[in-house]
């Protein structure tokens, strides 16, 4: 077990590197020293406690690999359970049932594209507009703001992460529809209404307001692991990159920002967790309308809104199936969305690195 | 070491009182929960040894939880389909406790009159075909109010729920077409429009969104002060929905005698069309035969001292005839 943790078993370990700044590239790469001795202090002590020592050990190896096995057995539970309830649609529409459109409770008639959809859709506009945000406030916060004030922006930030969803939503239909209707919608018509992804009639509620609600959630979750990650660059660094007659803004560019964007991918794929398991907020906003729409104006559904709003009144046996069988598609596209953001921290850190998260 | 010996004692002491008491658990619609947890207080407080609770968890779950007998009673918004009664293990019997109403939602700028729909706009609106507020099938029934040349934004509930089945019952009576190709359940496949998650949800949703148009509970909108419109009815009456005109829509309907009755578009002057009952789902050989006639008990007083709570609640009460009937299938189907 001792193996994954080298940096932190070096001889002389006075400030423990963490694990996202083992690289740098631009530096050329801090070699922790393989071949040194390991732990000889727990050899010493084992010397010197010959028979008491093994048996505590043991008894802690086998609950630590009790409580890793426990998450594997969970999956495959939830898996199990996810297959077996939705069996009844998994037989009756087959593969089709994830790129059907139909949404049909009377004929029961059912699809999950619009669904799957709205729940990417939504997530990667919540992205995109959460993620340079977040980091700016990061950099802001770890790099430029006077000592007062560091603790107020991180404390609201955080504070942010605190408002239960309902509120975001309740927000959302009473505050952002109605500026989004009013402004925000005629003026993206106006000038990007070319593009197609503005067009057709502005509700304020839609793609559009479940993106922003749902970026609004996520920036703390990104903003907190970002700052995180980035105070955590040695001061060394950025001190080695000034001398080398960087600016500021090269400084951050090259000795923070690229040292730290392992876990930088890192937060953006929690938060990105967040947003395609985001319910309540989003189901209050986005419209709820089972429909593949190019425009962001239009209303969407997602996912999660839909089982959380069908289940407790579904009453016929295929209707409950169906439901079960999004909750199923959820987790495979979670799973994909997972992996992809894995393949993108490999790539990223040329395979030499494992992602923080 | 004796503080926690006492501790010990005292839970134990009270674990035994709670033992003493009956408890029964139900399950079910959310649309009546407020008025069944004011009953079922009451009731506790007239027996102090009988305790019954009482879960919202929605009209499909009260079914499910009732069938596998996991409850004692369960509580539905729209009643069981023949499928699903030839499919339940458990025998119930349906007994109507209150009735609620659905009523029409608008925002129009400019327009603050009480409008007036008929059943035949109201159902093209929500299938899409009437999509200007100042279309003349829309003015030519509110003489003297001035629309607006907008669009009409319709709104429905984004959640399964008991009002949409009302709504949609409705519809599907009044509009061929509507029963043709949406049809009526909890939830539907909205021909138009955007969804709110609940009362609250679709009220808001119509609040921001000039031109737009929602069906609401009665309860909802009379509790937050709503304005709504007028129906109208078979007799070709325009009718506001009130707790009067509620209880008239269920006196003009023929009662069958498992009480599995729709009265969306009933007959008679005064009654409102978009109204239902509200059903009790009890087992009629229930497996612990104490508990059964506890639940008799409750039943009885229910529909005779109960009915007289459901007004300050915003529900409309049964009406007498429909309350005694109740009685007699009581009395005679459900055991012991």
């Amino acid at each position: 077990m001792s193996d994954s943790v080298d940096p932190m078993n070096t001889p002389e370990p006075i400030e423990p590197l963490p694990k996202p700044v083992t690289s740098i590239p631009s530096l050329g790469k801090v070699e922790a020293p393989r071949s040194a001795p390991k732990s000889t202090v727990l050899q010493k002590i084992r010397q010197s406690h010959p028979s008491s020592s093994r048996i505590p050990d043991e008894i802690f190896r086998w609950i630590i690999l009790l409580s890793a096995v426990s998450v594997f057995a969970i999956v495959v539970l939830v898996v199990w359970k996810l297959v077996d309830k939705s069996r009844l649609s998994l037989h009756q529409f087959g593969i089709h049932f994830f790129y059907g459109h139909d949404w049909d409770p009377v004929n029961d008639s059912y699809g999950a594209m619009p669904f799957i959809y709205g729940t990417l859709v939504s997530s990667f506009l919540a992205l995109l507009l959460a993620v340079p945000l977040s980091v700016g406030v990061a950099v802001y916060i770890t790099e430029m703001c006077p000592q007062g004030l560091r603790a107020i922006i991180s404390f609201l930030v955080e504070l942010l992460a605190a408002i239960p969803s309902v509120i975001y939503g309740l927000w959302g239909i009473f505050v952002l529809a109605p500026l989004l209707r009013d402004y925000v919608q005629p003026f993206l018509a106006k000038t990007l209404g070319w593009t197609g992804f503005f067009s057709g009639p502005m509700y304020g509620l839609g793609m559009l307001a479940a993106g922003i609600i749902l970026a609004i959630m996520i920036v703390p979750v990104i903003a907190s692991i970002t700052r995180e990650v980035m105070s955590a660059v040695p001061q060394n660094q950025r001190e080695a990159v000034l001398a080398l007659g960087a600016t500021r803004w090269e400084m951050i560019r090259m000795g923070v920002l690229r040292n730290a964007r392992i876990g930088i991918v890192g937060g953006v794929i929690l938060g990105l967790g967040r947003a395609l398991g985001e319910t309540m907020a989003v189901t209050m906003v986005i419209g709820n309308r089972p429909e593949v729409a190019k425009s962001l104006f239009a209303p969407g559904y997602t996912m999660a809104s839909v089982i959380a709003n069908e289940f407790s009144e579904a009453t016929g046996d295929m209707y409950l199936s169906a439901l079960v069988e999004i909750g199923l598609a959820l987790f495979i596209v979670t799973l994909i969305v997972n992996a992809l953001a894995r393949l993108l921290v490999w790539s990223i850190t040329g395979g030499t690195a494992r992602p923080s998260v | 070491m004796i503080r926690s010996l006492r501790v010990l004692v005292c839970i134990a002491v009270l674990a035994s009182c709670a033992w003493a008491q009956t408890a029964l658990n139900g399950a079910g619609a959310t649309f009546p929960y407020p008025i069944y947890s004011k009953w079922f207080i009451e009731y506790h407080n007239l027996n102090s040894n009988i305790q019954i609770n009482y879960q919202s968890i929605g009209s499909g779950g009260g079914i499910r939880q009732v069938q596998a007998g996991t409850v004692d009673f369960g509580a539905t918004d729209g009643p069981m389909t023949d499928e699903q009664i030839a499919q339940s293990k458990v025998k119930v019997l349906h007994v109507p406790t209150v009735l609620g109403a659905v009523v029409p939602a608008y925002n129009i700028p400019g327009v603050n009159a009480e409008l007036k729909f008929t059943p035949d706009v109201l159902a093209d609106i929500y299938l899409g075909k009437l999509t200007k507020w100042n279309d003349p099938r829309i003015t030519k029934v509110n003489p003297g109010v001035n629309f607006p040349n907008q669009n009409i934004t319709v709104v429905h509930r984004s959640d399964g729920s008991g009002t949409s089945y009302i709504f949609t019952d409705y519809l599907s009576k009044v509009s061929p077409e509507w029963k043709s190709t949406v049809g009526k359940n909890t939830s539907v496949k909205w021909p138009v429009g955007i969804g709110g998650k609940g009362n609250e949800g679709v009220a808001g949703t119509i609040r921001q969104l000039p031109g737009s148009i929602g069906y609401i509970e009665l309860i909802y909108a009379l509790q937050n002060k709503i304005p709504f419109g007028l129906v109208q009815n078979s007799s070709h009456n325009f009718v506001k929905a009130s707790l009067e005109s509620t209880t008239a829509a269920a006196a003009g309907v023929k009662m069958p005698a498992d009480f599995r009755v729709s009265i969306t578009d009933p007959p008679g002057k005064d009654a409102y069309p978009i109204a239902s009952f509200t059903w009790l789902l009890i087992p009629t050989n229930p497996a612990d035969a104490n508990k059964g006639k506890i639940l008799k008990d409750f039943l009885f007083w229910m529909l005779d001292k109960g009915q007289t709570m459901v007004e300050a609640l915003s529900y409309a009460p049964l009406p007498k005839d429909i309350a005694a009937k109740e009685k007699a299938a009581i009395q005679s189907q459900v055991k012991p």
